[in-house]
């Protein structure tokens, strides 16, 4: 068993290595943590939009704990991962797994049952948040898990008052979405999916409709989720966010996978010519 | 005369009140079908709304009334002149609903249904919870427009011999040599639609608590 741990360590690469050194940094007791399996993991994928292939042999796993920035032009294939990642769509081949969930292997998908389990175990936030806008905010909190997970009401709604005040929106409760400005539609948003008390957490873009000070309230409460060891996977063109709070950076073009490692690596100094390419075109 | 046209109007209200208790909920099923990704039967529900909505109500109502008696030899009792209105009123009206209930439920952002589906909602709860309530609000001002259509509508039946309001009036009219009873019809027509128009501000005043 140990052996297996330290195996998938040194598979996993310098991105845990990293990881955990921050971590260290910054709390002790991750760094001690036993390794687990990957909570997802796609192996080979492939999606085809008609005769566009759009995902070419994509491999990616996720750790517990870390946060994996997913970067790259557009067109790249990054929400079309993402879209899959969370079953909105559906890989033509490849393998899909949360954690010994097998979801789909070689593009041949399991049954109802299954892909509500693995349903259960991610979030998903929307570039524009897809609140139910007839609903409160409480209420957008409260829905799913009291619906669809069938938890008790009292319980559900003290866990959804306090996301909603963790997110910074106390006292808008009974506001309904129009009420609120999209930096604070996207914080409900986020304490929508993370009251279904998901695995994992998936970002398309969630600044991308925002303003540069509303931005800033967002990825203010996703770094307070990196710093809870919320495993997430970020879309995002925030190059500052990827840098500071991603563990790992995914650049994406051309829906391959062309190069990924560290964040700092992959920023500051990207051994790939389309990925150095993109990177000055940024800044620029 | 008032009491006469009044209890020709009970008439009218009965067409009415069955035609929306029947076309409203039937609306819904129809719609689904025409959205339906099975072919034919979406083919055969736009085919059933393209009659409903390219006939005039009353050759609908004519031939309600006829074809169990040339086609299937069913004799004709004195109910069914009455059974044919409120059948032809039915299913005339359901394909009216049906069309807006599909443009309501087809203008729900894409972005609703994906939210649902991450959260884990099924088909159903999706549709009753999520989309629904939003379709109502959305589709509301048309759906008055057609309940102050229909009670207009109602005075069609005349034709096929039901003694509604109208009827009514119009013998009025001939036995008193008066254009009275029209007027009066007209004002109890005006007046419903009246209470229907203020009713109907409620509602949507009562959605109004948000917009998207
Ligand atoms: N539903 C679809 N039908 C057909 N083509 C699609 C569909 N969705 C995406 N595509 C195509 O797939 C390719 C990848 O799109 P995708 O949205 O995954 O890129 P992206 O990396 O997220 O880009 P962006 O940064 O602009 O969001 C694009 O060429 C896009 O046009
Ligand atoms: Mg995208």
């Amino acid at each position: 068993m140990t052996d297996a741990s330290e195996k998938d360590v040194e598979q996993a690469g310098a991105a845990r290595t990293t990881q955990a050194a921050q971590a260290g940094a910054a709390d002790g007791t991750r760094a001690a943590a036993p390794t687990k399996s990957p909570i997802v993991s796609v192996r080979h994928a492939r999606k085809a939009f008609g005769s566009v292939p759009v995902l070419r042999d994509i491999t990616l796993e996720v750790e517990p704990g870390e946060v994996v920035a997913i970067i790259g032009p557009s067109g790249g294939g990054k929400s079309t991962l993402l879209r899959c990642m969370t079953l909105l769509e559906r890989l033509d081949g490849g393998d899909l797994a949360y954690g010994d969930l097998a979801v789909a292997a070689d593009g041949v998908y399991g049954n109802k049952d299954v892909l509500a389990r693995a349903r259960s175990r991610f979030g998903l936030v929307f570039q524009n948040y897809n609140l139910f806008p007839h609903f409160s905010v409480l209420r957008n909190v409260m829905d799913a898990p009291v619906v669809v997970q069938r938890r008790d009401r009292a319980e559900v709604e003290a866990q959804a008052r306090a996301l909603i005040a963790k997110m910074g929106l106390e006292g808008n409760e009974d506001k309904v979405p129009c009420q609120l400005s999209g930096g604070q539609q996207q914080r409900a948003s986020i304490a929508r999916a993370l009251a279904m008390n998901p695995e994992v957490m998936y970002f398309d873009e969630p600044t991308s409709a925002l303003d540069p000070e509303l931005t800033a309230e967002v990825l203010r409460v996703m770094r307070g989720l990196a710093a809870e060891h919320m495993t997430m996977v970020v879309v995002t063109h925030e190059m500052s966010f990827a840098r500071d709070v991603a563990d790992r950076v995914v650049f994406m073009d051309g829906g391959v996978i062309v190069e990924q490692g560290p964040a700092d690596q992959v920023i500051n100094h990207p051994r790939q010519e389309r990925t150095r390419a993109f990177l000055a075109q940024r800044e620029a | 005369m008032c009491g006469m046209l009044g209890s020709g109007f009970l008439v009218s209200l009965q067409i009415f009140s069955l035609t929306l208790l029947g076309a409203l909920p039937l609306g819904l099923p129809v719609a689904l079908a025409r959205m339906s990704k099975v072919r034919p039967l979406a083919a055969i529900a736009r085919f059933y709304i393209s009659i409903m909505r390219g006939t005039p109500l009353m050759l609908q109502m004519f031939a309600i009334y006829f074809v169990p008696y040339y086609v299937f030899g069913v004799s004709l009792t004195t109910d069914s002149k009455w059974q044919a209105t409120i059948v032809a009123f039915i299913i005339n009206y359901a394909a009216y609903f049906a069309e807006i209930y599909r443009s309501g439920i087809q203008s729900i952002p894409r972005g609703q249904y994906e939210a649902a589906e991450v959260l884990g909602y099924s088909g159903g709860q999706t549709f009753f919870r999520i989309v629904l309530p939003q379709v109502v609000k959305r589709i509301l001002p048309s759906i008055t427009n057609e309940v102050i259509t229909l009670v207009k509508d109602t005075s069609l039946a005349f034709s096929i011999g039901v003694i509604e309001m109208f009827t009514v009036a119009k013998q009025l009219v001939a036995s008193q040599v008066s254009m009275l009873p029209f007027a009066i019809a007209a004002a109890f027509y005006w007046v419903f639609n009246l209470l229907i128009d203020a009713l109907a501000t409620r509602v949507e005043r009562k959605l109004d608590y948000y917009h998207d």
